[in-house]
C-alpha cells in the first residue's frame, strides 16, 4: 500500500461482508470497478431479502392478519429510513419506484405533462444520462415545447452562464444530474437550485450517482424532486426512490392506476388516497424496499463521510498513476468528482481495453455509458470508465494499472 | 481452396497451440491489424452494423459465381474476429455460406464474443453475412 494512504475503516473486514468479491473471473480474483453501473451487495442486504421471504412474506396494506401487518410495517419502516437518510421532512414525501428511470418518468407524466404548453421550454444539461433526456424529449415533442440543453465545458463542468440564460426564459422544468455518471463531475447543485428558484423553475435532481458517494440533504438542497436507485448504493435492483417536496405529490395525479391507491372505487368515479401511496399502484417491490432499508443501514454504519473520503483517496491515487501512461486522455477533469475516472487511450478502442481487462479479472465499463450526446461533445466513440465503491482498495488500483499497461502493449 | 469445414478445422488447430489467454488474444489482435482496412468509400451507412460499443462495416459482393466479403471494425479485437469469419466464409458458394454451422468460434473459446449481448456487432455481422449470401445467391440463380 502506498505510504500515507490509510483507510478510515478496515477495508478487508468490510470486503468480507460482500460474498461476491471472493469470486474469480477467468481464473483471476475479481476486481470490480463498475460501481457506477451497479454495486455489489453486502450480506446484510442479501440476508434481509432472504429473511423477508423466510419469515414475513405477505401482501401489504390490506390484510388484518399478522404477517401482512408485519410486512406492511417493514415496508413503511424502509420508507422512514429513506426519508431520514436524505433529510426529507416526512416519509410521505417518499415514493418507491422501480428505479431512477421510473422516478423521472413519473415526474414527467404526473407533474410536467399537465403543465406543459406549446412554446414552453424545458431545460436539461449536456451531461445527462439517456434516462434524464428521453422522458423530457418525448413530452416536448408531444406538446411542441422546446428542450434546451446546457452546454458542457471542456473540463466536464457545466456552463453556468448558459444555464442562467436558459433559466431566465422561465422554463417549466429543470432536470439535472447531481453527479455525471460518465465523467464523475459533481455539479454545484445547491447553487444551481438557488438559480432555478430565483426564476421560479421547478427542479428535478437525478441523484443516482450521488447518493452512494455523499451525504444528501434534500431539505437543505431545496429541490422539488430528487430521484435515485437502490442498486447503485448496495441495495437490490428494481427499487428506487422519488422524493417530492411537501405537498407536491398531492397536486399530482397518478400515471399508473390500480389496486392499493384508492379510497373508493365506483364505475363512474374513483377517489385516490393522498400522498406517496397514490403512486404505488399494484403490489410493490416489498422485499426491494426492505433491502434498500438494509442498504441504508449499511452505508450509514460505515459512514457517508468515511465512504466519500475512502473513494476520494482511491480516485486521487488512480488518477496520479493513470496520468503517467502514454497517450491517456481523461474525459472530464472537474475538481469535484465523485469517484469516477473516464478515459481513452490514444490508438486504442475502449471496447478492446475493456475486453483485455476482463480477461485479467477486472470489471470496468466501456462504451457511451448511456450518454451519447456527451460522447459526441468530446468527440470520442466511448470511454473506459473506472468507478469506485466502498470495498475497493489501493491494491486493486495497482492491479488495474498493471493490467491496463499490458492491454495497451498488446493493442498498440 | 479449402472447404468451409476444413478452414474451420484449421483455425481450431491453430488455436490449440495457445494455452495462455494473452497469446490467443494477441493472435486475434494481430489478425485484426493485418486485415486490410475497408476502403473509406465503402464505409457507408448502409454497410454499417452497429453494436452498442464497436462498429462493423460489411461489404459483400459476387465474383466468378462466388460470394466474397470484405469488412472492417473500429475495434481491433472485433476486427480480428471479423478477419476469422472472412477467412472461413469468403469465396464460397452462397449455399455453403448459408449452411455453415460456424462451430469453430465456440471451439476456440470466443463464443461470448458472438453473443448478441456482447455489444460488438459481431453476432449481427454473421447474420448479415448469411443474409447477404442468401440474397446474392438468389441473384446468381435468377
Amino acid at each position: 500500500m502506498e505510504a500515507g494512504v490509510k483507510s478510515l475503516f478496515d477495508v478487508q473486514k468490510l470486503r468480507a461482508e460482500f460474498p461476491i468479491l471472493s469470486v474469480t473471473v477467468h481464473g483471476k480474483p475479481l476486481v470490480y470497478f463498475d460501481n457506477g453501473a451497479t454495486t455489489q451487495k453486502p450480506r446484510a442486504v442479501i440476508n434481509s431479502l432472504v429473511e423477508y421471504y423466510t419469515a414475513c412474506n405477505a401482501n401489504i396494506h390490506r390484510g388484518v392478519h399478522s404477517l401482512s401487518q408485519e410486512a406492511s410495517a417493514a415496508y413503511e419502516q424502509a420508507r422512514e429510513s429513506v426519508a431520514e437518510f436524505i433529510g426529507a421532512s416526512s416519509a410521505q414525501e417518499i415514493v418507491f419506484t422501480r428505479g431512477t428511470t421510473e422516478s423521472i418518468n413519473l415526474v414527467a407524466h404526473s407533474f410536467l405533462s399537465p403543465r406543459l404548453r406549446e412554446g414552453d421550454t424545458v431545460v436539461i444539461t449536456g451531461m445527462e444520462h439517456h434516462s434524464n433526456i428521453l422522458p423530457w424529449q418525448v413530452l416536448c415533442e408531444k406538446f411542441r415545447a422546446q428542450l434546451n440543453v446546457v452546454q458542457v465545458l471542456d473540463d466536464g463542468t457545466l456552463d453556468l452562464k448558459h444555464l442562467n440564460s436558459l433559466l431566465e426564459q422561465r422554463p417549466k422544468m429543470l432536470a439535472i444530474t447531481h453527479v455525471s455518471n460518465t465523467l464523475g463531475t459533481i455539479n454545484p447543485i445547491e447553487a444551481i437550485v438557488r438559480m432555478a428558484k430565483a426564476c421560479d423553475v421547478p427542479v428535478l435532481v437525478d441523484g443516482a450517482q450521488a447518493v452512494p458517494h455523499m451525504q444528501i440533504n434534500v431539505r437543505a438542497l431545496d429541490c422539488d424532486f430528487y430521484v435515485f436507485s437502490g442498486h447503485k448504493m448496495y441495495g437490490p435492483t428494481g427499487i428506487g426512490v422519488l422524493y417530492a417536496k411537501g405537498d407536491l405529490l398531492n397536486e399530482m395525479t397518478p400515471y399508473q392506476t390500480g389496486g392499493g391507491i384508492i379510497k373508493t372505487v365506483a364505475f363512474d368515479h374513483t377517489e385516490y388516497v393522498n400522498g406517496a401511496l397514490k403512486f404505488e399502484a399494484g403490489t410493490p417491490n416489498i422485499e426491494g424496499a426492505i433491502g434498500l432499508g438494509a442498504a441504508i443501514k449499511f452505508v450509514t454504519e460505515v459512514g457517508m463521510e468515511a465512504i466519500s473520503q475512502h473513494e476520494m483517496k482511491l480516485h486521487t491515487y488512480a488518477r496520479t498513476l493513470l496520468k503517467s501512461i502514454d497517450g491517456i486522455r481523461f474525459i472530464g477533469e472537474a475538481n469535484d468528482n465523485a469517484g469516477v475516472i473516464s478515459f481513452v487511450v490514444e490508438g486504442t478502442h475502449p471496447f478492446d481495453i475493456g475486453t483485455i481487462l476482463d480477461q485479467q479479472g477486472i470489471a470496468v465499463r466501456t462504451g457511451h455509458h448511456c450518454t451519447q450526446p456527451l460522447m459526441e461533445r468530446f468527440n470520442v466513440p466511448g470511454t473506459v470508465r473506472v468507478s469506485f465503491g466502498v470495498y475497493n482498495t489501493i491494491e486493486e488500483v495497482d492491479v488495474l494499472i498493471a493490467a491496463l499497461k499490458k492491454a495497451i502493449k498488446m493493442l498498440k | 481452396m479449402n472447404t468451409i469445414a476444413a478452414t474451420e478445422q484449421e483455425i481450431v488447430e491453430e488455436f490449440e497451440m495457445f494455452d495462455q489467454w494473452d497469446d490467443k488474444y494477441q493472435y486475434i489482435i494481430d489478425m485484426g491489424k493485418t486485415l486490410k482496412s475497408l476502403d473509406e468509400s465503402l464505409k457507408t451507412d448502409d454497410r454499417i452494423i452497429k453494436g452498442c460499443q464497436s462498429k462493423v462495416w460489411l461489404h459483400s459482393y459476387v465474383k466468378d459465381g462466388k460470394v466474397f466479403f470484405e469488412a472492417d471494425s473500429d475495434a481491433i479485437i472485433t476486427k480480428g474476429i471479423v478477419a476469422l469469419m472472412i477467412r472461413v466464409l469468403s469465396g464460397h458458394d452462397a449455399d455453403e455460406i448459408v449452411k455453415a454451422p460456424l462451430n469453430f468460434i465456440e471451439q476456440i473459446g470466443l463464443k461470448s464474443h458472438l453473443s448478441p449481448t456482447r455489444a460488438n456487432g459481431l453476432a449481427a455481422m454473421v447474420k448479415q453475412m448469411k443474409l447477404d449470401a442468401l440474397a446474392l445467391g438468389a441473384t446468381l440463380k435468377s
